[in-house]
């Protein structure tokens, strides 16, 4: 067995890519997010994840049930505000509006699927990609199995612990950490362009 | 309901300002549950386990909980422990036994749907032959089931790794099913000073909308979201998600260690962790080992001892650093078949130095005379 750290990295990683949790990963702390596996602050995250959006060729925000849903009181504001990212991104936006998976074949055009992500993820030929508002289990299944089989590029905004299997992960996103990592986007793009 | 403050789960887990009782295992489920801010509970009679699912009944009854009911089986009990913790509310049960073996198909269902059940599994014989008699074998059998292990030694134990379960089943990226585990009339049946929280205190509620799964709410969105039916179809990619799935429950119970450190102190303790002989023991072999070191001592032989708290997570690379230099470790068990034995035996580098013995069963005590044994067997 390997000594060597495991990264958390775009595939094709395989058949049947490990848990990163398993291969030592853990998640980051309060305040830190975690880059392929290693903890940095997370304005450092942001820069990262702004570069990876923005060099992207065909970069797509992955929205959930989560805030899809006008479930709960300031739900509909983060929505606005990941609404504004995707904008700020230049992305395109495939929800996943909820869990059940779709048989006999789901329409990858429009939605995405946790059971079957990498469909959507061929099908529109997406290079990053962003899990918002999707239930932690559903994204850490949807995140190995894109790593396995695609060469995408996954960033998690989590509002909770965030996922190893991300290739970047925020935890605790509020809506006021959604503003700022849209600042950071809008940030870059002014950058690129001079 | 009885009127009781939601308080900080550190205040309650403080040895600070608790009161000593003189109370048994089961007793100490109750005292808990009492604090454990628990909305349900659902029970079904086994021996040795009877007592303590009675006994949180009657604090239904005073107003502890706000539900409470008696299943028509063990299988049934656990389906409807299912059931109420996808609906959201944070519920107990406990068995035993041939309840344990009767409910088996219910408990990686558990672990399979991200629920946080906190169960007491109070250990007997199963039917092998029948026997209601001690004995840790049922623990064998649930090792691989997804859940979180742990293994009081004594009542205290079983008290206070009751209380912690709820807040490490509960976090997000844990949440699955701790099963809490004592030795059936050793911890149950017996009286032993256990320190308590004030009662009028009691844990913070359950957030199920914080849980890594929706909550199985039929009123409000985002509702109606069967979380399994992939596993009916026959191609590769219900194939690649269950695989996907099975990995991010056992990426879970990885999860929990941190919260397993901080709420209890590690998955184990040590004692005399440099000693040539080492005993390795959970439950209440640990204590039989306990007296047994004291006997060695006596002898002028010194003897180090491992209590594993938690069996899963298992604490793999702390055991192998601990007997990394040692010259023998011994595992003395209540059941048959030594699965702590080949538990130890998987992570030990040099395992021909575990001694699997003494092993005791179908009821019968562990004289720490038979550990003495061991120990001089050793040292010869």
């Amino acid at each position: 067995m390997s000594t060597e750290k495991y990264q958390v990295l775009s595939g094709p990683e395989g058949y049947l890519p490990p848990a990163a949790a398993l291969m030592g990963i853990v998640l980051p702390a309060r305040g830190e997010a975690l880059v392929e596996g290693s903890p940095v602050a997370r304005a450092e995250a942001m820069e990262k994840a702004a570069e990876k959006l923005l060099s992207a060729q065909n970069p797509y925000f992955f929205p959930g049930p989560l805030i899809l849903w006008d479930w709960k009181e300031g739900v509909a504001e983060k929505a606005r505000a990941v609404g504004e990212m995707a904008r700020a991104a230049g992305a395109g936006i495939i929800p996943m509006p909820d869990y059940r998976p779709k048989y006999p074949m789901i329409n990858p055009a429009v939605e995405i699927n946790p059971n079957h992500p990498n469909l959507t993820i061929w099908h529109n030929k997406i290079d990053v990609c962003v899990f918002v508002g999707v239930h932690c289990h559903y994204a850490n299944v949807a995140l190995k199995i894109i790593r396995g089989g695609t060469g995408c590029y996954t960033i998690a905004l989590c509002a909770e612990a965030g996922h190893e299997d991300a290739m970047i992960t925020f935890r605790d996103m509020g809506l006021a950490e959604l503003k700022q990592m849209t600042e950071v986007l809008i940030r870059k793009k002014g950058e690129l362009q001079q | 309901m009885i009127e009781q403050k939601i308080t900080d789960p550190a205040s309650i887990f403080s040895r600070e300002g608790r009161s000593k009782l003189f109370i048994t295992g089961s007793e100490a489920v109750r005292e808990a549950i009492k604090r454990a801010n628990v909305d349900m509970a659902i029970a079904y009679p086994i021996t040795p386990q009877s007592e303590s699912m009675h006994l949180v009944g009657d604090i239904y009854a005073e107003g502890y909980l706000k539900d409470y009911f008696r299943g028509e089986n063990e299988f049934a009990v656990m389906s409807a422990v299912a059931g109420a913790s996808m609906g959201g509310v944070r519920v107990f049960t406990a068995t035993g036994g041939p309840g344990t073996l009767r409910a088996f198909e219910m408990f990686s269902t558990w672990a399979g749907s991200r629920l946080p059940i906190v169960c007491a599994f109070l250990t007997r014989g199963v039917n092998s032959p029948l026997t209601i008699q001690p004995d840790t074998i049922e623990m064998a059998y649930l090792l691989d089931t997804g859940m979180i292990m742990l293994h009081a030694e004594n009542a205290q134990d079983l008290y206070d790794m009751l209380l912690k379960a709820f807040v490490v089943a509960e976090k997000t990226e844990v949440h699955i099913p701790v099963g809490v585990f004592a030795d059936g009339f050793f911890v149950t049946h017996t009286r032993d000073y256990v320190e308590v929280a004030a009662a009028e205190f009691k844990l913070p509620p359950y957030n199920p909308y914080s849980a890594p799964v929706p909550v199985m709410d039929m009123e409000n969105v985002p509702i109606r979201q069967m979380r399994d039916p992939f596993v009916m179809k026959s191609n590769f990619v219900s194939y690649a998600t269950h695989a996907s799935w099975q990995q991010e429950v056992m990426a879970a119970a990885e999860r929990a260690r941190p919260y397993i450190h901080r709420y209890l102190d590690g998955l184990l303790e040590v004692e005399t962790p440099g000693a040539d002989i080492l005993i390795v023991a959970s439950g209440t072999a640990v204590s039989q080992s306990r007296e047994a070191r004291a006997m060695a001592a006596a002898e002028g032989t010194e003897v180090g001892l491992v209590k594993i708290k938690c069996l899963r997570p298992f604490p793999a690379a702390e055991i192998q650093q601990i007997t990394r230099n040692c010259k023998a470790v011994i595992v003395p068990e209540f059941n048959r078949v030594g699965w702590l034995c080949r538990e130890i035996k998987a992570v030990v580098e040099n395992n021909g130095k575990v001694i699997g013995a003494p092993r005791v069963f179908g009821g019968m005590t562990m004289p720490p005379e038979l550990i003495l044994d061991q120990i001089r067997r050793c040292k010869a």
